[in-house]
């Protein structure tokens, strides 16, 4: 006879069994959470550095017979004029270099960045009153540099296999000495568009091409999905056409993107002779993918309304349609903005079908309109991620930060948003 | 008594009604005069097509997609399902109150005057207000809701968001108030208040109401129709339904054989 | 006048043929008619009858425009230019296509000067930023001329068109319009055609994937027989610069299609075991407070770009995965299988685990409570109960996945190899066919070499396998709810 105070020796393994579960789904679960640890210290490592950038300052001698000889400070003259001569003038005779050392001459330049003489041609027609005067001006270091002082580049490594030779680094050491050398915020970063070097690339054309097609997708697919989730959910007979759509809509959504991008290469640009890289394209792409989200979102938010408040409606002769925008429609808000914030950030994120439109191109002037060339966020993080210098690296870390932001910050509006239309019924 | 109803004209009129659920055949060759100014019941276990018929008055049964309907069913002598009748316009006259209070996630406000509204019955706000309040005072709520006519319909008493569907309803000048078992979901003292309100309303409006409860019928009804498996089985004079049925089905339901 | 300022018109005309129905039934109703609908509906009739028609047309034309005008010009080069060689002639046709552009801003005496040829027209076209690599020959200059008038008169007969069938449409309103008009009805039903139209699209993305994908495909295998394609060993595309002869590539598919594979086996090693269990732990274990913030540690690496996660593979994880390799002995690729489909995996993960998590919650209670009744433990109830009941939902939910990690692309384009190898070793590398799709598209290529249009016959694959997929999964995980409902 047993009692239930008996434990059988059976039970012990059964308990242990049960444990060991339990054990694997919680080290499942810590395998999630060191995964999203491992990946953002991973990105946030890499890609902290690049906001801030290292500047180095000359007392620049804005020479007018260099600048302005006729002194009639007109537009095109200033634009025009030889501001690299001023940059190495005041390089070199802070340096005390003999202009006539042309190695020693080029390893100094080498200092700055090559954008420094448009630094100072920027500042010179921002103000032209400084002209004729010497100044201190804070000029952008090159990469090397700037590798240097974020400790990327290793000094021990012996010479020959360094980016930066020892003279190169007696400079920089003297520059820091002098506290001539700085690290400021990396404005760049945020307003310039393309570039071949590193220290003057900038996210501002891809943010701005980002920007133009969640405007476009706001404008298309938002609309566009809750209408035909309209249709589907209120109107809607049952029978094979209907049937088929829903198919259509459920199996749209889990197309791979990159097909999305083939129809759009071959439909927007070759068919409808759209141009290509523009981010209209871009934008109607990444409507048609985002639109199965919203329609399956907005059809779920449409669904879960009682009936009984559509009736409601109905009783006091409200027609279908008044019903479903005085009353179905409010209702649902809550749920379709869930699902029109997720369609919209995974549509930020979306790199592939862009990819097949063209987008990946050298874009230095920031887009005016839709329908000139721009890149996008993803695509500028692809674009940096493939390229050699070691200083795109850094930046491809930024970039994928900045990226994560907007996400973050759009998901963080959904769940405001949210939490501001949710009513109890 | 009897001579007295049979008099007046009838508002509504069903003759040989059909209704079937797509295979379901759920009203079976209903014929019915339904008198002016007065409370008529309709009784039955579930599933006898009570509600069903209630709901071909005002059309809502157009709302179910597998429902089919044959017959017709005239509204002061016009058929409401002529091809020129607008649906929508047919509501204002017929209006429903359901079985559970269903206000809108609204104010108080904006649930009466939402009827209003939509039909263009309000000339400016004024009107509109005036309406609103009219409206509650006959649905005997203006009293309770009137300081705070901007909270919201949903926090109210089941009793109370009742009243406030009836008002709603009201607020379109019906002729007609359909009311799919208005009080089973509330409790006795507000059912009480519901059933005072019906019989004040009697005087200006045609109702119909469904309802499970037999005492209900034989306290706020005039005529009682009895419904069994998708036939109307017998109706007349409350009182003669209760003290005296013809048919035998009739009389095992209300001495509570079945149902 | 351009479509969009035609358009801004149309939508003015709109706005106050509102008004004027609106105000217009007012008038009706002050004066003490009964009227059927709500003024609004009567404006939303007069703005409808007057702006439908027009921007219907409009749109047509937007779509059309292109195709048609370029058929027009083309058909009218002379003959020896229409008997060249496809490549030249899309030459041509380009050549014509960015003069026409800026042929509006060119004087006549400019364009004599380009007719004379020589340095003068080459200082012309850098001046007004034209894009030729050379002198335009005279048929080109003819024909973008052409185009260009063309495109005006086009664009003037259009405009007309559109304001006439405004007025025309604004008169039938105010003709038609009384108290008994049924406004609401007429704009309510239109509506419901809009909506219905709305819900069409879905349909249209999918013929236009498989038309569009389809007829690129076509002309691939004009060139390069199906078989080939489909059993090909061998993939060596040869590279094809714009203008030069094609050059003979091999296109075999297999080692392709075993790339894809075999990361997609990786990547579902990983997400399946992980993303199940944790799914299992959420569903029958946490707590509601341990839910509270799993949730949302999931739902952040489900929001996580993917090429994110390829720029993580790419720099991160790939050269540790070498390095660890390195000191075991090992010698593993920094883009291996391994890296790349293990990272696939790690994003796979929260959606095999928000499907699965569903799915089991799906299961009714009543299954549990039997099972705890005869005296099991809650880990032989979910074995032996759940997970069997859960079964078809959970096989719905990984192919599902399998679709998933089969179309990933950014991951791969990052983190796998570039050359097409057929090696069942996981250290080396492999490449796969959204690999190659990219590959194949992007750079300056000619458009109409097979090297190009092979993407598009990657791309019909990689959309059937998918869509078999998705369809097979989602009618499994419908079949599986309806069970419970």
């Amino acid at each position: 006879m047993s009692d239930i105070n008996t434990i059988s020796p059976h039970l012990k393994k059964r308990r242990r069994a049960e444990w060991l579960f339990r054990a694997y789904g919680l080290a499942a679960i810590i395998f999630c959470f060191l995964a999203v640890a491992v990946l953002f210290t991973s990105i946030i490592s890499k890609g902290y550095t690049a906001f801030r950038q290292t500047h180095i300052t000359l007392p620049v001698n804005f020479d007018a017979s260099i600048i302005d000889p006729d002194g009639t400070k007109n537009v095109d003259t200033l634009m025009a004029a030889d501001y690299q001569q001023l940059v190495k003038k005041a390089l070199l005779d802070k340096l005390q270099i003999k202009p006539e050392d042309k190695p020693t001459r080029k390893r100094a330049m080498d200092l700055l960045s090559h954008s420094a003489d448009t630094e100072l041609r920027d500042l010179i027609i921002a103000n032209p009153a400084i002209i004729g005067k010497t100044q201190d001006v804070s000029l952008t270091a090159s990469d090397n540099v700037d590798a240097v002082l974020k400790g990327t580049i290793d000094r021990t490594v012996p010479e020959a296999d360094r980016q930066i030779s020892d003279q190169q680094l007696a400079w920089i050491d003297q520059f820091s000495k002098d506290g001539k050398i700085t690290k400021d915020f990396n404005t760049k970063l945020f307003t310039a568009g393309a570039s071949s070097q590193p220290e003057t690339a900038g996210l501002w054309v891809a943010i701005l091409g980002s920007f133009y097609m969640m405007l476009t997708v706001i404008l298309i697919a938002v609309p566009l999905g809750i209408a035909a989730a309209i249709y589907l959910e209120e109107f809607a007979p049952k029978n094979r056409i209907t049937d088929f759509i829903e198919v259509n809509v459920n199996n749209l959504a889990a197309v791979p993107s990159i097909v999305f991008g083939l129809l759009g290469l071959a439909i927007f640009i070759n068919g409808f002779g759209l141009p290509r890289s523009a981010s209209l394209v871009g934008g109607l792409v990444l409507s048609l993918m985002t639109l199965p989200t919203i329609i399956i979102a907005t059809r779920a938010a449409l669904g879960s309304i009682p009936p009984s408040i559509k009736e409601a409606a109905l009783g006091v002769g409200a027609s279908k349609m008044q019903m479903i925008f005085h009353h179905a429609l409010p209702l649902a808000v809550p749920g379709i903005l869930t699902g029109t914030i997720i369609g919209l950030v995974r549509a930020l994120g979306e790199t592939a079908p862009l990819l097949m439109i063209g987008m990946v191109a050298f874009i230095v002037d920031p887009p005016k309109s839709i329908l000139e060339p721009a890149t996008a966020l993803p695509i500028q993080i692809y674009m940096w991620a493939t390229s050699a210098e070691r200083g795109f690296s850094e930046r491809t870390g930024a970039a994928t930060i900045v990226l994560l932001l907007f996400s973050f910050v759009m998901n963080a509006g959904a769940i405001y948003l949210r939490r501001k239309f949710e009513r109890r019924w | 008594m009897d001579q007295k109803l049979a008099n007046s004209m009838p508002r509504i009129l069903a003759h040989d009604v059909n209704i079937y659920y797509g295979e379901k055949h759920a009203i079976k060759n209903l014929s019915v005069e339904i008198p002016d100014r007065a409370v008529s019941a309709f009784i039955g276990p579930s599933g006898c097509g009570k509600s069903t018929f209630l709901r071909s008055i005002n059309r809502m049964n157009d709302t179910i997609a597998s429902c089919r309907m044959t017959g017709e069913v005239l509204l002061d002598g016009k058929s409401i399902y002529a091809p020129d009748v607008d649906v929508v316009q047919l509501r204002s006259h017929v209006g429903m109150v359901f079985q559970k209070p269903n206000p809108f996630p609204k104010s108080i406000f904006e649930n009466v005057a939402y009827g209003p509204r939509i039909h263009g019955l309000a000339k400016n706000k004024t009107d509109l207000e005036e309406m609103v309040v009219n409206s509650l005072k006959k649905a005997s709520l203006f009293e309770e809701v009137k300081d705070r006519l901007n909270a919201s319909g949903t926090g109210l008493s089941g009793g109370q968001q009742q009243r406030l569907c009836i008002a709603r309803a009201i607020a379109v000048n019906p002729e007609v108030i359909l009311m799919d078992e208005p009080c089973s979901a509330l409790d006795p003292i507000a059912t009480a208040r519901i059933e005072e309100l019906i019989d004040e309303l009697k005087q200006n409006y045609c109702i119909i109401i469904v309802t499970h409860s037999m005492q209900q019928a034989a306290r706020v009804s005039q005529r009682t129709a009895f419904f069994h498996l998708g036939t109307l089985v017998e109706y007349g004079e409350t009182n003669d339904i209760f003290t005296s049925p013809k048919d035998k089905r009739t009389q095992d339901y209300i001495t509570g054989r079945f149902g | 006048m351009q479509s969009s300022h035609v358009f801004i018109v149309l939508l003015v005309l709109a706005i106050a043929a509102f008004v004027v129905g609106r105000v217009r039934v007012l008038q009706l109703r002050n004066a003490g008619q009964s009227v059927h609908s709500l003024p609004f509906y009567h404006g939303m009739y007069f703005a409808i009858c007057t702006s439908l028609l027009p921007i219907l047309v409009l749109g047509l034309w937007m779509v059309a425009s292109h195709y048609t005008i370029n058929s027009w010009v083309t058909s009218a080069l002379p003959q020896d230019i229409l008997a060249q060689s496809q490549g030249d002639r899309s030459l041509s046709i380009s050549m014509i296509d960015s003069l026409a552009e800026k042929s509006n801003m060119l004087s006549a005496s400019e364009i004599a000067t380009l007719r004379a040829g020589g340095d003068a027209a080459t200082t012309i076209l850098t001046q007004h930023n034209i894009g030729l690599s050379q002198n335009p020959e005279a048929f080109v200059i003819d024909a973008a001329l052409h185009k260009t008038a063309l495109v005006q008169s086009a664009a003037w007969i259009i405009s007309a068109l559109c304001l006439m069938l405004a007025m025309l449409g604004f008169y039938y309103a105010w003709r038609k319009q009384s108290e008994d008009l049924r406004t609401r009805n007429i704009v309510e039903e239109l509506f419901r055609y809009v909506l219905m139209a709305a819900s069409s699209i879905a349909i249209l993305t999918t013929a236009g994937i498989v038309l569009s994908v389809l007829s690129e495909s076509i002309a691939f295998f004009k060139s390069v027989p199906i078989a080939s394609f489909l059993f090909g060993t061998v993939w060596d595309p040869r590279f094809s610069a714009a203008g030069a002869e094609a050059s003979a590539g091999q296109f075999g598919l297999l080692p392709l299609l075993w790339g894809t594979f075999f990361i997609t086996i990786v990547a579902l090693a990983v997400a399946i075991p992980v993303g199940l269990t944790a799914a299992i732990y959420m569903s029958e274990y946490a707590s509601s407070k341990m839910r509270g913030f799993t949730k949302p540690a999931l739902e952040v690496l489900a929001g996580i770009p993917t090429i994110v996660y390829g720029f993580f593979a790419l720099t991160t994880f790939g050269p540790f995965l070498q390095s660890a390799g390195a000191k075991a002995g090992l010698d593993i690729s920094p883009n291996s299988v391994l890296s790349a489909g293990f990272v696939m995996g790690v994003m796979i993960i929260p959606f095999v685990s928000s499907l699965s998590d569903d799915i089991l919650s799906a299961v009714p209670n009543s299954l549990r409570e039997g099972s705890y009744g005869l005296g099991a433990t809650q880990s032989e109830t979910i074995k032996k109960v759940v997970l069997p009941a859960a079964l078809p939902g959970i096989v719905g939910a990984c192919l599902l996945a399998v679709s998933r990690a089969v179309g990933e692309t950014m991951i791969v384009v990052l983190a796998a190899g570039i050359a097409a190898n057929l090696t069942a070793n996981p250290f080396k590398p492999v490449t796969t066919i959204t690999v190659k799709i990219v590959s194949q598209l992007t750079g300056d290529l000619e458009f109409n070499s097979p090297q190009t249009l092979v993407a598009f016959a990657l791309g019909l694959t990689l959309f059937v396998f998918t869509l078999g997929l998705n369809v097979l999964a989602l009618h499994i995980v419908r079949k599986y709810r309806e069970q419970y409902e």
